[in-house]
């Protein structure tokens, strides 16, 4: 009997092993951060170190971030209407998203690009672009205010943009979407021509003078997709180099259709040589129709002016203008390390990260060296471009940044990790995780000359888990790293505004100091600026209602108005006294089919308003101006079409 | 044993960095539930098949094969004889080898046969779940495992096997005596 107690405690042993078993291993848990409290904390009353320029993707806005904090400081308007300050909504502002297709609200902007002199930040101006309705606008940073956008003709998905040569002289935009291009004949052709009639297009925006961006001249390529892009720097200025894909020239069902070749091409241009043409009169004059809107300072009024042609070259016209040079598997970064000397290639479906040498491609390019053509255009030889490759570094590789201190640090998206490599040697030296998917990656200063180095930050494109969950939406992760170290270490995670793709980032000390505060009033030209109370008045012209208004602390003037009839289109000039930092004033008005109007100190915002009932309605400050904000606040009288009601106004009576 | 009619019998788990919660897909007698589409989704990039109950004619066949077993079981306690029970074991243990024989050529062919125009195409890779524990496939850890349907049946098989180890035992004891 005492053997069978056995059997049976054996029995049971041996189902507790089993249950046990049938436990799901564990999986690879976070990483410990240590004291990252401490690197991240920026005490009450201290800055931050860098200003992070983020794109918003499917926000059209940048959102200003301060690292390491990952505090944000402020939401700036680009291609998106907004209506917390009237940005698109303004009668000034409105004309800034006119499109050849008309006001266009909205679009999705994809990169930043900061300018910069002798390949170094110079905290101008960001760029960002417009990948719905092809367009690039300039911001201010001293104003973190939308001053210009152009339009870009014979484009679609404006993806591969804005990228940005050494000294700011050119943008580029080229088109993820090859379309056919020309008059209208030549434009209405079935889908299934793709290979004979769509075009892809490279324009060069000359960006260097704010208010003066238009386009230099337009490559004429291959129908192709082009992805992103890099100008070169140091000894390869002067070059640009463009990833391709769907090189395969397919228009459907791309995600199989456009990943069937080994490789793909990163295009490489030589601008200067572009430029020689262009100057040589060998530039083709098209018909085409775009729009450049641009901000006078002065008055804070954006006008849009069409613009009707361009000037092209075809590259196949050119043979010594585009190069391409054979890169694995549908490549989505191209970027080019500090020095100017290698192009990093990386495939996004590719197993390997190629890392091509500029110097190697001068010499392939002076032999001759060729695997073949591509549309009648000399394909170079991969193995006489190329460095070498980095093998098993990770899956999915996407973009590069650089610390400048011999070290690139690729994103990879499919297995969830940045991955730190020796730019020389081609060796892996760490990886860390991100939280989740991680599409672009940003090192201050990373694409420069002289990157800042000293901190990451990987923009993830899923979060799941990483903070209180929010509904089916939830706010897109940014994982922030230090690597001033050997080791990449993670030290904080902070929820986006939108959906970042590229950001760039610049010490606070380079334009901290150079803040817009207010407006000087006396330099204000908008026509319908009124510079002091006693200067308010009502114009009537015909059916239109002008108002002349101020607003100080605290109160509009004039702040009672009568005489107002259905069927009138009322504009409400407001224009704001003070002249001190920080007191913007805010004006809404009942009924209104616009939005607010959030005026600056010294500028002056118009609101127009259509009365569509008879009443009095009520106005106010909409921003808390000071202790007796709620007190700010005026009455408008509106009667009948018919009345007689005279036109009076008043403050104080 | 009836009970695993009614239970998952086995069961595959996936873990990626962005998937954390896991995805897990369970195999039942006649039918696969889980994360289906989820792994589907993921899997058409590199070209595998979409897993779906079509795809498994064993469904239509299992729960006889599985209810014969039973009738086979019961008759032998009925019939009470020793070599009954191990006749049954033997046919226990051989439906247990083919049912692993299968899923192996079935993950063979699963994470061989690739579309040949699948987006992403990793030279000498192939997905071939694990047959059992755990396995790296590229970005994921994917664990393969009994269920509890199962283990069920893995511990009706151990009980078969300790009455026979009992009957065998008591036997020698009485020859013994």
């Amino acid at each position: 009997m005492k053997i069978s107690k056995l059997f049976n405690a054996g029995l049971i042993v041996t189902v507790g092993l089993l249950a046990l078993s049938g436990c799901k291993p564990k999986a690879p848990g976070s990483v410990d951060t240590g004291d990252a409290a401490s690197k991240v904390y920026v005490a009450p009353g201290k800055y931050d170190e860098f200003y992070n320029i983020v794109s918003g993707g499917f926000n059209g806005q940048m959102s200003v971030v301060g690292l390491p904090s990952g505090r944000v400081f402020k939401i700036v308007p680009v291609f998106s209407v907004h209506p917390e300050n009237g940005y698109g909504f303004s009668e000034e502002s409105k004309a800034m998203l006119n499109t050849s297709h008309g006001f266009v609200p909205w679009d999705d902007l994809h990169h930043i690009a900061l300018s910069v002199t002798n390949g170094e930040h110079d905290g101008r101006w960001a760029f960002g672009n417009a990948n719905n309705t092809p367009r690039v606008a300039r911001v201010d940073l001293t104003t973190f205010e939308t001053t210009e956008i152009l339009e870009i003709p014979n484009s679609a998905g404006n993806h591969s943009s804005p990228f940005i040569t050494a000294n700011s002289e050119y943008i580029v935009a080229s088109s993820r979407f090859s379309v056919p291009i020309g008059d209208d004949k030549s434009r209405d052709v079935p889908i299934s021509t793709y290979k004979e009639n769509f075009k892809g297009t490279v324009s060069f925006i000359r960006a260097d003078k704010e208010g003066e961006m238009n386009i230099a001249f337009q490559l004429v390529t291959p129908g192709v997709n082009f992805d992103l892009a890099r100008a070169g720097k140091q000894k390869s200025h002067g070059w640009f180099f463009f990833s391709t894909y769907n090189t395969e020239q397919a228009h459907t069902l791309l995600e199989v259709n456009a990943s069937q070749k080994d490789k793909d091409f990163i295009m490489a241009v030589n601008w200067k040589k572009a430029e020689e043409y262009i100057k040589a009169g060998k530039g083709k004059v098209t018909k085409a129709k775009y729009v450049h809107n641009t901000l006078d300072h002065k008055s804070g009024i954006a006008k849009s002016t069409m613009v009707d042609e361009v000037i092209q070259l075809n590259i196949k016209d050119f043979p010594d203008i585009a190069y391409f040079i054979p890169c694995p598997k549908s490549p989505h970064g191209t970027d080019v390390d500090p020095t100017g000397e290698y192009i990093v290639g990386s495939g996004k479906l590719a197993a390997v990260i190629p890392v091509f040498s500029f110097t190697k491609m001068l010499k392939a390019i002076e032999s001759k060296d060729y695997e073949g053509t591509y549309d009648g255009m000399p394909v170079l030889k991969y193995e006489s471009v190329l460095k070498g490759e980095v093998v098993k570094p990770g899956l999915g590789p996407l973009h590069t940044e650089f610390d400048g201190k011999g070290y690139a640090y690729t994103s990879m998206f499919v297995s969830s990790e940045v991955v730190k490599w020796d730019i020389e040697k081609l060796e892996v030296v760490d990886r860390a995780p991100t939280y989740y998917s991680v599409g672009h990656l940003m090192v201050p200063g990373g694409p420069t000359t002289k990157p800042h180095g000293k901190y990451l930050v990987a923009y993830n494109k899923i979060t799941k888990d990483r903070y209180l969950p929010t509904g089916p939406e939830l706010a897109h992760s940014a994982q922030l790293y230090d690597i001033s170290g050997e080791k990449i270490k993670l030290l904080l995670d902070f929820p986006t505004i939108g959906e970042p793709h590229y950001a760039e980032a610049l010490p606070a000390s380079l334009i901290k100091d150079k803040q817009v505060k207010f407006y000087p009033l006396e330099e204000n030209t908008h026509p319908y600026a009124t510079k002091s109370p006693e200067a308010s008045k009502i114009e009537r012209k015909g059916k239109e209602v002008h108002v002349y208004m101020t607003s100080i602390r605290s109160h509009f003037g004039p702040d009672n108005i009568e005489g107002i009839k259905l069927g009138d289109e009322v504009y409400f000039h407001v224009t704001n006294l003070e002249q001190d930092w920080d007191v913007p004033h805010g004006f809404a008005v009942k009924g209104a089919n616009t939005a607010e109007t959030l005026i600056m100190p010294g500028a002056t915002q118009t609101l127009k308003w259509v009365p569509d009932r008879v009443g009095v309605f009520p106005f106010y400050c909409t921003d808390f101006c000071s202790a007796l904000h709620q007190e700010m606040q005026g009455y408008i009288r509106v009667s009948p079409a018919s009345s007689n009601v005279s036109l009076i106004y008043s403050l104080g009576k | 044993m009836v009970a695993a009619y009614f239970l998952p019998f086995w069961q595959i788990l996936m873990w990626a960095p962005q998937y954390p919660e896991w995805l897990s897909m369970q195999i039942w007698l006649t039918k696969i539930t889980g994360d289906v589409d989820i792994i589907n989704g993921l899997n058409h990039y590199i070209g595998m098949k979409e897993i779906d109950a079509a795809m498994f004619p064993e469904f239509a066949i299992m729960p006889w094969i599985l209810g014969g077993l039973i009738v086979f079981g019961v008759i032998s306690a009925v019939v009470g004889r020793r070599y009954m029970v191990l006749i049954f074991l033997l046919l226990l243990l051989g439906a247990g080898i083919a049912g692993l024989v299968d899923f192996y050529l079935w993950g063979y062919d699963y994470g061989h046969n690739l579309d040949p125009h699948a987006a992403i195409k990793v030279p000498g890779m192939a997905y071939q779940p694990p047959l059992i524990g755990t396995k790296e496939l590229l970005n994921f850890i994917a664990y393969s495992a009994p269920d509890w349907g199962g283990w069920l049946l893995a511990i009706s098989g151990m009980m078969v096997i300790l009455v026979l180890i009992r009957e065998y035992w008591f036997m020698k004891k009485r020859t013994l005596q």
